[in-house]
């Protein structure tokens, strides 16, 4: 395949960024979105110019570094997947592929397409965890979870924190985020005695880091590679009344 | 010889553990306070340590490379956790466990420190759920088991097929707490690129800030090492692209001795690779062999039409198909460990009978299982595996056979530690992969995540108490002393010299080279004159390295060519000291197949007369070859059998 590559360079974090296009030839439809800019990137290193730099690490969509709105979409046009699972047959051949940054004011540019995520640690940091020390705790049988709930905590804790609902929201909020975290534990009894004391203090984090409101608009369900839920959001909301209720 | 002391605790293996507990010091609160723990690596082992260090007061600085501690690549893991609980009343215990990693391992690992591992199992199954990692559950609410890897008893816990993630976001939880209250200090996007010892003693690291390249000092009274294994050394394998082994390979160039390097394993369900613009490999679970068959054409006729997709293997009569594990191992079948099923593949596709077009895979059928129990019931068992296939591959599971072929995976090799997890460096420890203790020449399935834990939760919190008992009254570290100003210095006389190189070959294209080096000759099968073959052309490539290489850019930025040559500078020294060690072990041992070693049939042979012992490297400086120095390994408990699987 031959395609042409539109993408973000930036300098730095202060620098002003803007669209470079670069032709690429011979990319296997069988090769993956990160190796077709492997091989960019190996072909300008050939031409003496510097390679566009992107976050990447697992290669199998399970770790969350990966990032980049191709085409107008958070991690390309297959659904279900991050971009490094995303293959180069879902594009055509002679096609102008655009990549850019996540782009949202919580997530700064650091140089171009690699972004700072770190918000979202702070966001964790606040109330991401049960309280429990190494040690000291009951065994593992001794809490009895009946399937369903451990199943659908399974399904929020399935959140990579790769950023895609943050990026594709209109508002950048970071609501699915935090509520797969809150929704999770809300599900186990191991989460109960500390549940409204997380769900205020992660909201007010969130609020407080710059991210938007939520407006229920779906559009991070549609673009999650992991296919979390907005009812997690509902569970959020109603924990979060909850808190508020009890102050 | 001399140097190593593995501090083995003497009595019955059953009490060694809880005796040296009690008899090795603590420190107080108040002292806790005063001291500084460095921990490298925030996978299972490193975050667990980094949490656990920090509950009990220690001050912690952890670093990674990633931009969160989360992403660290035991995340990746799928199939499970070992524990010895006996939930299923299917006759586990402690002993059995040890006894079948001390089996497993082929007979390669210390049995204390492996009892201890079995021992504490069952309380790293307790943590995670106390943190809420949402382990599958049967109806009745109790934790459910599964069965993996040909083990007899179901010992496995599991989260879906995303165990390591569920396990790894439990230890990052518990680590958030920390960071939050202040007790640990993150550093993110930080590589450590020396470590710095004063009076022998590890001291602190110097780091490389990944955004804006500026070199750090950090002191501290401990450093742990909790880096990863190193198999990307073979460029293509299961790991993360960004895992390497410069924090091992650092700390092995300061004194840390290096323990079984050739150790690898090789897994033998992965995706194939589809030709030369492959960067990394997937892996497929295990636990496909449950139900999947494995075979390859026995015409070579069937096989050429394969390839040039004339035919589709369902067109292929079931006598003209070689079920090649069923028949070389009636009793275990498809089931075979993973060495022998990496083995038996790679033995079908070199006699020409590979099904793709570059020759290096083999069929894993599902039709069999499929008309057996219906379709429903393998996707409620495989469907996330399938659907991620399909998309990597675009060919459906249901309708056509999987193609699959070994890839490197995991490393049992690494930093030698004694008992206590500290490494031939006072003060310097190792954790997890990074470390080489528990798993002898080959690891279990579903062991690699217990490990991690085990070392992190509930055995360095104890043990590095005992040394930094002794260190209460030492003030926090000047990092202004000369050892820290040489070892900044060296670090930024490698980068100047990498960033003013100015070659013509990119990194990776050198790393390709290294790569195929590696898998030709020091893989899945090796001999005698290929390892000297690889000496010799590593010795090459590294000059080729250092002269020819380019990184553009410059040193103070974001720059990933960078990051990726210092990681190259290190795998080549450390693909050089695989084949040395490969080349001395001349039997077949675990993952390790040497063709010179093998019984009539050609089967694997070990040798415990000359071999049953740890191979432990000594760095000896730059222009002289290491010196190995052996820790024999005694068996008290286990008696040393020849594995057979016929």
């Amino acid at each position: 395949m031959n395609l042409k590559i539109k993408v973000w360079r930036q300098k730095n974090a202060k620098a002003k960024g803007g669209f470079e296009t670069y032709d690429i030839k011979d990319v296997s439809p069988d090769s993956s979105f990160l190796e077709m800019l492997d091989i960019l990137n190996e072909q300008l290193i050939n031409e003496g110019k510097e390679p566009v730099a992107f976050d990447h690490d697992c290669r199998e969509g399970i770790c969350g570094m990966c990032s980049l709105f191709i085409n107008g979409r958070a991690h390309g046009p297959d659904d279900d997947v991050t971009t490094c699972q995303l293959h180069m047959r879902k594009f055509k051949d002679g096609e102008t592929v655009t990549i850019e940054p996540w782009r949202s004011g919580a997530f700064p540019v650091i140089k171009d397409l690699v972004v700072d995520r770190n918000a979202f640690e702070k966001i964790m940091h606040s109330g991401g965890f049960v309280s429990v020390n190494t040690g000291g705790v009951p065994d593992g049988n001794a809490i009895l979870i009946p399937k369903e709930d451990a199943d659908e905590a399974m399904d929020a804790a399935a959140c990579i924190g790769c950023g895609a609902c943050v990026a594709t929201c209109k508002n950048s909020s970071a609501m699915l985020f935090v509520a797969a975290k809150v929704s999770q534990f809300a599900k186990l009894p191991q989460g109960k005695p500390e549940a409204a004391r997380r769900a205020r203090n992660m909201v007010a984090k969130m609020d407080e880091l710059g991210f938007g409101g939520c407006t229920n608009t779906g559009a991070c369900e549609a673009e999650c590679p992991k296919g979390i839920s907005i009812s997690h959001i509902a569970r959020l909301n109603r924990e979060y009344l909850k808190a508020k209720i009890k102050e | 010889m001399t140097k190593l002391n593995s501090n083995i605790p003497g009595g019955p293996i059953k009490d060694k553990w809880t005796n040296h507990k009690a008899n090795i010091n603590v420190v107080s609160p108040a002292n806790k306070r005063k001291l500084d723990i460095i921990i490298v690596g925030t996978g299972l082992a490193g975050a667990s340590a980094a949490s656990s260090l920090a509950e009990l007061g220690y001050n912690v600085k952890l670093f990674c490379i990633q931009d969160s501690p989360r992403r660290a690549h035991s995340i990746a893991a799928q199939g499970g956790i070992n524990a010895a609980k006996n939930y299923q009343n299917d006759n586990d215990s402690v002993y059995r466990l040890f006894y079948d990693t001390v089996k497993g391992g082929d007979y390669r690992a210390r049995e204390a420190n492996v009892y201890r591992l079995a021992e504490v199992s069952g309380s790293i199954i307790d943590q995670c759920v106390a943190q809420g990692v949402p382990f599958a559950r049967d109806y009745g609410g109790l934790l459910d088991n599964r069965s993996f890897g040909g083990v007899l008893v179901s010992r496995t816990f599991y989260a879906r097929g995303q165990t390591g993630q569920q396990l790894l976001l439990g230890a990052y939880s518990a680590l958030n707490r920390q960071i939050g209250k202040g007790s640990v200090k993150m550093y993110n996007r930080h590589e450590m690129l020396d470590v710095v010892t004063i009076d022998g003693k590890a001291r602190g690291i110097i780091t490389r800030n990944l955004v804006t390249g500026e070199i750090e000092r950090h002191g501290a009274h401990a450093v742990v090492i909790g880096s990863g294994g190193y198999g990307n050394v073979f460029f293509l394998s299961t790991n993360a692209m960004n895992s390497n082994t410069s924090a091992a390979w650092q700390i092995y160039k300061k004194g840390a001795m290096f323990a079984n390097p050739c150790f690898t394993q090789i897994h033998p369900t992965c995706i194939p690779v589809h030709g030369e613009q492959q960067s990394k490999l997937t892996l497929m679970s295990e636990s496909l062999r449950n139900d999947g068959r494995i075979w390859v054409p026995k015409k070579m006729e069937d096989v050429e039409k394969l390839r040039k997709k004339e035919i589709r293997p369902a067109d292929i009569k079931e006598e003209d198909r070689d079920y090649y594990l069923e028949r070389r191992y009636p009793a275990y079948g498809n089931l075979v460990p993973r060495d022998v099923a990496s083995r038996a593949a790679k033995e079908r596709c070199d006699a020409g009978f590979g099904v793709n077009e570059t020759g290096k895979a083999v069929f894993l059928d599902f039709a069999t299982a499929i008309n057996r129990l219906g379709k429903d019931v393998i996707e409620a068992r495989y469907g996330n595996l399938f659907q991620m296939y399909e998309k990597i591959t675009d060919d459906n599971p249901y309708e056509t056979p999987m193609q699959i072929y070994p890839a490197i995976h995991y490393t049992m090799g690494g930093t030698w530690v004694d008992y206590n997890l500290m490494t031939t460096v006072p003060g310097l420890y190792s954790i997890g992969e990074a470390n080489f203790s528990d798993h002898g020449g080959n690891r279990l399935g579903a062991s690699a995540l217990m490990q991690g834990l085990a070392d992190g939760y509930f055995v360095l919190p104890y043990t590095i108490g005992d040394y930094l008992s002794n260190e209460i009254q030492t003030p926090k570290i000047d990092t202004e002393r000369p050892e820290f100003k040489e070892a900044e210095e060296a670090v930024k006389q490698k980068i100047t010299k990498l960033i003013n190189n100015n070659g013509k070959k990119s990194v990776d294209s050198i790393h390709k080279e290294l790569g195929k080096i590696m898998w030709d000759h020091v893989g899945m099968a090796r001999n005698e004159a290929g390892l000297k073959e690889a000496i010799d052309q590593i010795q090459e490539l590294k000059k080729d390295f250092w002269t020819n290489v380019v990184v553009p850019g410059t040193s103070d930025e974001f720059n990933q060519e960078l990051e990726k040559a210092i990681r190259l500078a290190d795998f080549i020294e450390l693909g050089d000291l695989m084949a040395r060690d490969a080349l001395n072990r001349s039997e077949s041992c675990g993952g390790h197949f040497r063709e010179e070693s093998c019984t009539p049939d050609g089967e694997a042979q070990r040798k415990d007369d000359e071999f049953a012992y740890v191979s432990v490297w000594e760095h000896k400086g730059e222009k002289e070859e290491p010196a190995l120095h052996k820790e024999e390994l005694k068996f008290e408990e286990v008696e040393l059998k020849q594995r057979s699987y016929k």
